[in-house]
């Protein structure tokens, strides 16, 4: 893709940034300016014991560090946001501070996707004989069927991201950069740089642990063992002492660098209480659409039934069944209640076909990427306390997946479309509606549109939406009344009252629906891909 | 293969455009609007408000009139009736909503978060009803464009700074008035002059400020019946008479069952007992009363005359070739000549008049993208004193930016060749030619850096320098003088253009017609 059009995806897309700062913000705004000043005003052995405000840093050091950086800059705007005891403050300089480091440190991703889609063209070499074939016909290709173009802008106009970080307010897109950056190092074979991004991305926010075993299965398998059988299987003589030694130092620098002060002066514990609560529900408030959003609602009808039938009297049923999981700790009544272990070991189990399935090939990129992908998708369908905010981890490296190969497009665009309407509950102010609802629309319009394009085949099915089936079509038109309904309908039906948390509940569970389908077509397609055979 | 854009692709791409005009227009709109939690007299957001508490709660003829329950120097009505009915309906909602927001007196400088979305809401109804359409109707109806050049000129067009800030930041409801003015324009260029007139004659009915394209439509309308064969043209006439006068008298019905009712319509509309201009203005008399302070020489009277005198004067030329001449492209030049005539020289103008010249030089910009985003940019900009004082300044300079990159990445506005189509340089090439042709392109192009960049530095001292305290005007009247000398200039510029015009092609098929 030409330079000067990757700039104007990048401009325009910093343009909408900046023209989001009046939006509203969430109290995550309230949390990073009290990071700011704790970091600023306190010294580092206070830094995880500071508890003046609520909001107490709970991200591992790195992160304290950037914000400790941030915290020089934001003396020049206005000193008094760095004031531990000056809650909830937020005047204008401190406001545009705020959304401007989130917009400046974004710039990690335009680099990073900038990256990636150079590793596209590795990727898709396919289709870029294509792009090749049409310009040796003097005929330029249609901006849309570039998949570099499509990439970009799938990764830089990411609604999840948009939203999260420019309306609602936290520092993802800087952190998915570094995720881009470890994953485009990879993709370029420089294994040791590739675990250096990654293991600086977990000192920065450790929910990036969900993908941790992906990386780690991918680096001993593919940098460790340097050779494979023919069948594809490891070879177990060709272990790498010296690459296993490198990365080990490699990674264990980054997390000595980062945890090492903190267990001079032995705070671990303390740091990692921080890090770790465990003190809350296995739901967020609203739930997020994983598989305990469906084992909720399974719980909720089994109880009606079981107080119907009497099998059940209405005094055993807690309180927080009756409020709709708006209380943190939720006790289920029917089906049996789910504790933390739990949840670890659904998870670990729902990963270990992925993990084996890459553990046994020749370990390609792709093959990391659909590895990826799938620890993101276990730990956030089966996870404990995940927030919907986690859907944008299995999105964003799906992008690079879906303008590859059809079958990936397709699942990507079933699940982007799901998953990015479950954050719309994220912004509830009635003045946000427009900005979500047309980011929304553009997003989709252009992943159906350009990945519609890519992957255009002779037979197109009447009635569906690009590479969707009926039944995906219909489910995704379903998502536009649902909308509809919870926006319009619920409030004109004169429900608010009665029912307050329908509206929720129904997006996750139809969203977890989505997801969950997406989860299961994209493991069967990784588990029945048989590539590796074919180039052997 | 990756297949060509299809059906789906075509209407994709153009709704992805549309969707992201309202969503530039929305975010706009979070912004402050004027008069923000300022008592007692607030600003133009309370004065729409106020106007739908006194429609929708006194009978309609004491609308117009001062009375114990309508207070006229409390933001009185003083737009034309279909304003006032717009007003009537949008009240009507906002009391079915909430009663607080238009109970009369008890009402009075009402701000919420709520009644702000609601009034929001309204301006963004009245653009994607008649607006954004028209804009579109437009750019389809362009048939020497492919499909892409046409979404992209939408995208531009939709994109305008000058239009979205007063709407959605300040408040008003200008894409009305223009988005009617536009239906106009877009029926004339296909030969429905009864519709087109009808059309024309609502937007005045909305927004007395219509006026300054009054002139090139009477013009275009007579000359075109002109060249037609006398009879027909006669009876086209008489259509085009019967459905203005029709139009008109549907409008005002109400007003016109009473002569004194119907004159106090009237003297509202048109307020001659208030100042040649409002505020700093970015018009020749403003800027003249930096030298010459004719106030104290001249009277209210005499001041008036002169502009009158000066207006008309200035109408002559491009009112008279298009007369003569008429044709679609002259007609749209003469459409920007008159209202920046008007703009320049007439009594009363309001900074936000600008945009009245800036409708039909979104219209050339396909044909001129360089001068067009010079003038719109510079349009923009001679609002900053206002746009100052409703906060908001940034939205203003973010929309600037990105109206002129989709300006370059749709049309090329910035990097096109200034002197393809310019007159002067048509001319030079053919007297002059010892003269060589870069001259003229390195010519316009610094002076196009030259006075973004100056109008970047004049903005930014007048927003982080206070000025002196014995020029408390400062910043506002060098904006108006510097805003004021391009006009001048591209007042002169379109003249030429438009006076040089020949449509051969036009001119010459009607000939043939004539000797047939």
């Amino acid at each position: 893709m030409a330079a000067p059009m990757y700039f104007s995806v990048v401009v325009t897309v910093t343009i909408v940034k900046l023209l989001l700062i009046p939006s509203y913000r969430s109290t995550d705004f309230e949390v990073h300016r009290n990071w700011l000043a704790i970091t600023h005003s306190r010294p580092v052995s206070q830094w995880y014991y500071e508890d003046t405000s609520e909001w107490t840093l709970d991200y591992p050091p790195m992160f304290a560090w950037f914000e400790f950086l941030l915290s020089r800059i934001a003396k020049l705007f206005d000193p008094a946001m760095l004031e531990v005891t000056n809650l909830n403050y937020a005047s204008f300089a401190t406001v545009l501070f705020q959304r401007l480091s989130v917009i400046v440190s974004d710039f990690v991703l335009v680099y990073a996707v900038y990256e990636c889609c150079q590793c596209v063209q590795v990727l898709c070499c396919f289709r870029c004989c294509q792009c090749v074939q049409l310009v040796g016909k003097k005929k330029s290709p249609h901006l849309l069927s570039q998949p570099m173009f499509v990439l970009a802008v799938l990764l830089l106009w990411n609604f999840g991201l948009l939203i999260v970080d420019h309306i609602h307010f936290q520092y993802n897109g800087f952190l998915t950069g570094l995720k881009l950056l470890s994953i485009a190092r990879i993709l370029q074979r420089r294994h040791l740089e590739g675990a250096f991004w990654f293991s600086l991305l977990l000192n920065f926010k450790h929910i990036y642990l969900y993908i941790a075993p992906a990386y780690f299965i991918f680096l001993l398998r593919s940098y460790c063992f340097t050779r494979s059988n023919r069948d594809g299987r490891v070879q177990w003589t060709s272990l790498s002492l010296m690459n296993l030694f490198g990365l080990g130092v490699v990674v264990l620098e980054v997390f000595a660098i980062s945890f090492g002060p903190f267990i001079a002066m032995g705070q671990l514990g303390q740091v990692l209480s921080r890090l770790f609560p465990v003190k809350r529900g296995l739901v967020h408030a609203y739930w997020a659409p994983n598989f305990w959003a469906l084992y909720n609602i399974a719980d909720k009808a089994a109880t009606a039934v079981a107080v119907r039938a009497k099998l059940l009297s209405a005094d055993d049923i807690t309180k927080a069944t009756m409020t709709g999981g708006l209380v943190q700790e939720y006790t289920h009544n029917a089906l049996p209640t789910i504790t933390p272990l739990v949840t670890v070991i659904l998870t670990l189990a729902a990963m270990m076909p992925a993990l084996v399935h890459l553990w046994r090939r020749p370990c390609t990129p792709r093959d990391f990427l659909r590895c990826l992908v799938l620890c993101a998708f276990s730990s956030f369908l089966f996870g404990y306390h995940v927030h919907e905010k986690a859907i944008i981890l299995i999105i964003i490296p799906l992008s690079l997946l879906a303008v590859e190969s059809r079958q990936d497009g397709q699942v990507f665009l079933l699940l982007s479309t799901c998953g990015h309407l479950s954050l719309f509950p994220l912004l509830f102010t009635q003045a946000e509606t427009p900005s979500k609802v047309c980011l929304m629309l553009m997003f989709s319009l252009f992943a159906f549109m350009s990945l519609g394009v890519l992957h255009s085949s002779s037979k197109k099915r009447p009635y569906c939406l690009p590479l969707l089936s009926p039944l995906e079509t219909a489910y995704t038109v379903g998502l536009v009344f649902l909308q509809l309904y919870c926006s319009l309908g619920h409030h004109t039906l004169g429900l608010t009252t009665r029912l307050p948390f329908l509206p929720l509940m129904l997006t996750s569970v139809y969203c977890a629906v989505g997801v969950m389908w997406s989860w299961l077509k994209f493991y069967l397609i990784t588990l029945t891909d048989m590539q590796h055979l074919k180039q052997s | 293969m990756p297949q060509h854009p299809t059906m789906d692709t075509r209407f994709g791409t153009l709704c992805t455009a549309v969707v992201f005009a309202v969503f530039v227009r929305w975010v706009v709109s979070l912004n402050s609007y004027s008069g923000m939690g300022k008592p007692p007299m607030y600003g133009d957001y309370e004065a729409q408000r106020h106007w739908m508490e006194i429609t929708t709660n006194l009978p309609i003829k004491q609308w117009y009139f001062n009375g114990t329950d309508n207070d006229l120097l409390y933001w009185g009505l003083d737009y034309p009736p279909l304003t006032a009915y717009h007003m009537w309906l949008c009240g009507k909602v906002a009391e079915w909503i909430d009663p607080d927001w238009t109970s009369l007196f008890a009402s009075r400088g009402y701000e919420s978060y709520e009644h702000k979305l609601f009034m929001r809401y309204s301006v963004l109804i009245g653009d994607v009803v008649i607006y954004i359409p028209a804009v579109l109707l437009y750019c389809f109806l362009q048939k020497k464009f492919t499909h892409t050049q046409k979404v992209l000129l939408s995208c531009v067009l939709l994109l305008f700074p000058g239009l979205i800030i007063i709407d959605y930041g300040h408040f008003q409801y200008n894409s009305i008035s223009l988005g009617l003015t536009l239906w106009a324009v877009i029926a004339l260029s296909h030969r429905h002059e009864v519709l087109g007139s009808a059309a024309f004659m609502l937007a005045l009915c909305y927004k007395q400020m219509s006026l300054y394209h009054a002139m090139p439509f009477f013009c275009y309308l007579l000359g075109k019946c002109w060249q037609q064969r006398w009879k027909k043209g006669f009876f086209s006439l008489c259509c085009i008479g019967v459905s203005v006068l029709a139009t008109f008298a549907f409008v005002w019905m109400p007003f016109l069952s009473d002569k004194d009712l119907f004159l106090q319509v009237v003297h509202r509309i048109f307020p001659v007992a208030r100042g040649v201009f409002e505020d700093k203005v970015s018009n020749f008399w403003c800027s003249l009363s930096v030298v010459v302070k004719f106030r104290n020489f001249m009277s209210h009277e005499g001041l008036l005359k002169l502009c009158l005198a000066t207006t008309l004067l200035g109408l002559v030329p491009s009112s008279l070739d298009l007369l003569f001449r008429p044709s679609g492209n002259k007609f749209k030049l003469a459409l920007v000549n008159s209202s920046l005539v008007f703009f320049l020289f007439s009594f009363q103008v309001h900074e936000k008049s600008i945009l009245l010249p800036a409708l039909p030089v979104c219209l050339l910009l396909p044909w001129r993208p360089f001068t067009s985003t010079w003038f719109l940019t510079i349009a923009t900009f001679s609002m900053l004193p206002l746009l100052v004082k409703d906060g908001l300044v940034i939205a203003t300079l973010i929309t600037s930016i990105l109206f002129i990159i989709a300006v370059e990445l749709g049309l090329q506005g910035v990097s096109s060749d200034p002197t393809i189509g310019c007159p002067v340089c048509i001319w030079s090439s053919k007297n002059l030619p010892w003269l060589p042709h870069r001259v003229f392109f390195y010519a316009v192009k610094s002076g196009f850096y030259a006075s973004l960049m100056g109008a970047l530095f004049l903005g930014l001292l007048s927003v982080v320098v206070p000025p002196p305290s014995s020029l408390p005007d400062l910043w506002p009247v060098l904006i108006s003088v510097y805003s004021c000398s391009h006009f001048i200039g591209f007042t002169l510029y379109y003249h030429i253009v438009q006076l040089m015009t020949t449509d051969s092609k036009e001119t010459a098929a009607q000939k043939t017609k004539k000797t047939q």
